[in-house]
């Protein structure tokens, strides 16, 4: 017989391990299904790392209002979870005389929403904030945030584990079948029963939605490509800075993004493709993104591109036509017990927490919910040996064998950073996961010193054999074996 | 002399040694047993590996020590020479220990066995050798799967870890590390589909392509890059296409292998992590200190030497810089409270040359002078002047690019010295 739970949420991404966490906070068996090995690996990894205000959507959308919601709340969830947070605000910059209307409609845009902190900075505002900054006017926006997306998902998923609920991995829902009131929910051989569904599949959100009998939506992917800076341009900039949003772009417009971990994050592009699975870089978009972002900041011309990634953006208008579709959060028309996310793109991250209390309310229309008493909200973490003054250095390194030894030197990153990533709560051991936790492997060298040392604390600690370490999975090995 | 044992732990919070050498491979040891002979008490060397050595210990093969020993030795037989000259001249190696922190004052803070300890020392020399570019740092396009190592990441797993990274490879970059690697992997049974090099001639030394590809039948590519990397999760497929005389791609010149593995061989950058912190200037072509003729950077009692400093061809020429740079740091802390000259006149390099090292002398001085071209060159004779004075001068059969050409002057820097030229004639 399949264990059963309340509530499945199907997705482990920011907005369905926030639904999962929030969801924890009621009297109810919830499980969490993520097709990856890990959570945070599509859409919720691969973005810009900002959260937004709240002036670029629509008055009255819902996009709006959670965003305004969540970017109000994200500083507090973040000291929670202990995620990393920056409230560095963001400059929405003029470069040509047509780019001052755009900001002027932004700027009611933003005021009819509610966002709070918006004004109209002149050239020299702007210098005084980003002195390499050549614009000619600048939108302020002084409520946007920086956070680190991966890392908050994970603390979500995290801190739901902790109240109580389960989140399988690698568990790719293949079939939904009624089963009387509920559902079973397969994967290969692999099944549950759950009276609930919550679909919060992203770029599968319409998939997932057809496997459970809802044929009513359409998701298409657009790929946003990125590229890293080295540290070293940290010193360049402090604020994302942003184009003004010009017609006909999807998406926000390339912009340059300093982030929490001190990288400059230049992207995203925005390109309609078939494909769901394609976060491959290509060649004209690289060269595109360099070029825009030195219109941005020509001070970056010195700076050196250290990684690039792709997200897919999980769109429910196609190519051509208008740029902006709210946010779908509903009962399913066709099939009772299922809840549908469809839609959830850009600022999905921002509006993460209450997209979950939306959700929340629609399940307590139909059930009543019934708080559970023991609630944690809080999860702790160790500090960075990174960010630790030398007396606690000193401290850490006396007190811990594992703390004196450094394993990733670009990010100074400690043996005992490695194994607290290694022992996370979701048992998540390829070497991406402990990338994402531990940020081994994502400076200049990109593991090219540590991926070995990571990759040796596996055998030696875990006793994993060399045939089972991974970049994300199993058919993502990285050896044949011991050699003969 | 005092040793690290077991998880013995001190109250030790300040170390004060003459010299501190960070970095305990080639350029280190020498650098240490060269410092103690010139006088140097205590000559502290950090190393962050459990064995000093360097990269060499991961260089099964061989080919080193020929210019320094006439020997044809394996790495770890050459590091060992060092290791033992080092101990027994009473050098203190501390093993997995990190430096961390390098201030403008040349503080330091280390990392290892015995805790998070600052350093003040009379010099430190910087002796941390070099990295690799990775995928990232050249961009190539296309997925992110697993199967995409550096070369000398790829040396360590087959060669320290015992570990095999894959079947049917494709090598992009033809420097000396991607050859040894595609020799090493098909003597382990991988299939070396090719090795792809974008310029019009080949990274790496001669010696190498004959001996590691030539004599296994893998073929190479010149001015052929790769494009596209595919795969989901391992690596299914690289594209390479050829490029035409100005480096851009022929369109329908593309050409798909089946591959899991891709190996980078792309260059070496020197390891300057620390330098930049402390403030040390940087050349933007070697990506080293920009020092003078006895190796000191801006920073005074702060040397750099061996790959750190610039990529170098031969193991041995690593080890004299590195001796060099110990000699001249004993010289610093005997006259400490003197405010150190810095060296005035600058090295100014032909067209040709993409780099002369050192980038300033002094007046009197009669340093060795490095240089390396910026393409191949056929009979050329280099010739160093100072005013119109001709301070030495050599011919070269051929010059390349993978060979680093070096030069004594046979006379002094002249006192009235404003310029040092290094010049390129057709002889």
């Amino acid at each position: 017989m399949e264990k059963y739970f309340d509530v499945a949420v199907i997705g482990g991404g920011a907005v369905g391990c926030a639904i999962a966490r929030e969801l924890c906070r009621y009297e109810l068996a919830v499980v969490l299904l993520e097709k990856e090995s890990d959570v945070g690996r599509g859409a919720s990894g691969r973005n810009s790392a900002v959260v937004h205000a709240g002036f670029n959507n629509p008055p009255g959308s819902l996009a709006a209002r959670l965003c305004v919601e969540g970017c109000a709340g994200f500083a507090a969830a973040c000291r929670e979870l202990a995620v990393p947070y920056r409230r560095s605000g963001k400059l929405v910059v003029a470069l040509a005389p047509e780019d001052q209307p755009v900001l002027e409609r932004l700027l009611a845009q933003g005021q009819a929403n509610g966002v709070p902190e918006l004004a109209l900075w002149t050239p020299r505002q702007a210098r005084a904030r980003e002195p390499r900054l050549d614009s000619r006017g600048a939108l302020w926006s002084g409520a946007t945030g920086l956070t680190n997306p991966l890392l908050y998902t994970i603390a979500l998923a995290e801190n739901a584990l902790a109240n109580g609920a389960e989140i399988w991995l690698n568990f790719p829902v293949d079939a939904v079948a009624r089963a009387g009131e509920g559902f079973i929910l397969r994967a290969g051989e692999r099944s549950l029963r759950a009276a609930w569904i919550v679909n919060a599949a992203g770029l599968y959100a319409d998939r997932v939605a057809a496997l459970a009998g809802d044929s009513a939506y359409r998701v298409y992917p657009c790929r946003g490509e990125y590229l890293v800076l080295d540290k070293q341009a940290a010193a360049l900039l402090s604020t994302p800075v942003y184009p003004a949003p010009r017609p006909g772009v999807g998406g926000l417009g390339v912009h340059l993004t300093p982030t929490v971990d001190g990288n400059i994050l230049i992207g995203p592009s925005a390109e309609y493709i078939d494909s769901r699975a394609d976060t491959g870089t290509t060649a004209a978009v690289m060269t595109r993104l360099w070029e825009e972002a030195m219109r941005l900041l020509p001070a970056l011309a010195q700076s050196r591109v250290i990684a690039a990634y792709a997200g897919l953006r999980s769109k429910i208008i196609p190519a051509g036509e208008q740029n902006f579709a709210d946010f779908i959060v509903e009962h399913s028309r066709a099939v009772p017990g299922l809840i549908n996310l469809v839609g959830v793109e850009s600022p999905g991250l921002t509006a993460s927490l209450p997209l979950a209390r939306r959700v929340i309310r629609l399940l307590d229309e139909k059930m009543r919910l019934k708080a559970k008493p023991d609630f944690q909200p809080e999860r702790k973490r160790e500090g960075e040996f990174r960010f630790l003054p030398p007396k606690r250095r000193r401290a850490a390194a006396a007190a811990d064998p594992a703390a004196r030894e450094i394993v990733c030197r670009c990010e100074t990153v400690t043996r005992r950073e490695i194994l607290t990533a290694l022992n996370n709560p979701l048992g998540a051991r390829a070497l991406n996961a402990v990338k994402a936790r531990s940020r081994a492997m994502t400076g200049r060298c990109q593991g090219g010193y540590c991926q070995r040392r990571v990759v040796a604390i596996m055998m030696e600690e875990y006793g994993i054999r060399s045939e089972d370490i991974s970049l994300n999975g199993p058919e993502s090995w990285l050896f044949t074996g011991a050699m003969k | 002399m005092a040793f690290y044992r077991g998880n013995e732990m001190s109250e030790e919070k300040i170390l004060r040694p003459d010299l501190a050498i960070i970095g305990g491979g080639p350029a280190g040891l020498a650098a240490a047993a060269a410092a103690r002979s010139a006088g140097a008490e205590r000559v502290l060397v950090l190393e962050r590996e459990p064995l000093a050595g360097g990269i060499l210990n991961q260089c099964v093969h061989d080919g080193f020590g020929l210019v320094r020993f006439g020997e044809n030795l394996t790495g770890p037989e050459y590091a060992a020479r060092f290791l033992q000259a080092a101990l027994a001249a009473g050098v203190e190696i501390r093993p997995q220990t990190m430096a961390l922190e390098l201030t403008a004052q040349k503080q330091l803070w280390i990392l290892g066995p015995r805790g998070y300890v600052r350093v003040e020392a009379g010099a430190v020399i910087l002796a941390t050798g070099c990295r690799e570019r990775t995928r990232g740092a050249i961009q190539i396009p296309g997925s992110r799967p697993a199967g995409v190592f550096t070369a000398g990441a790829a040396q360590y797993y087959l060669n320290r870890q015992n570990l095999m990274i894959g079947r049917r490879v494709l090598i992009l970059g033809s420097g000396d590390i991607g050859l040894i690697m595609a020799r090493r992997l098909t003597l382990e049974g991988a299939r070396v589909l090719a090795v792809v090099e974008k310029m019009p001639y080949a990274g790496g030394l001669t010696r190498n392509i004959s001996q590691c590809l030539e004599d296994y039948d893998i073929p190479l590519y010149l001015n052929h890059t790769v494009t596209k990397i595919e795969g989901r999760q391992r690596v299914e497929s690289v594209t390479v296409v050829r490029l035409d005389e100005a480096g851009r791609a022929v369109s329908g010149a593309e050409r798909v292998y089946d591959c899991d593995t891709v190996i980078l061989s792309v260059g070496l950058i020197p390891e300057n992590e620390l330098a930049l912190q402390a403030g040390v200037e940087l050349s933007p072509v070697t990506g080293g200190a920009m020092v003078g003729d006895d190796l000191q950077t801006n920073i005074p009692g702060l040397f750099a030497c061996g790959n750190a400093l610039h990529v170098h061809d031969l193991v041995d020429y690593v080890s004299a810089e590195g001796e060099t740079a110990a000699r001249n740091a004993v010289t610093f802390i005997r006259a400490e409270n003197r405010a150190a000259a810095r060296p005035l006149i600058p090295v100014r390099p032909a067209a040709g040359l993409r780099y002369v090292m050192p980038f300033f002398v002094r007046p009197g001085a009669r340093p060795l002078i490095s240089l390396r071209v910026k393409e191949p060159l056929g009979r050329r004779r280099i010739v160093v002047k100072a005013g119109g004075r001709i301070l030495a001068e050599r011919k070269f059969p051929r010059l390349a690019p993978a060979k680093m050409e070096r030069l004594t002057l046979r006379e002094p820097v002249p006192l009235a010295a404003t310029l040092l030229e290094v010049m390129i004639y057709d002889s």
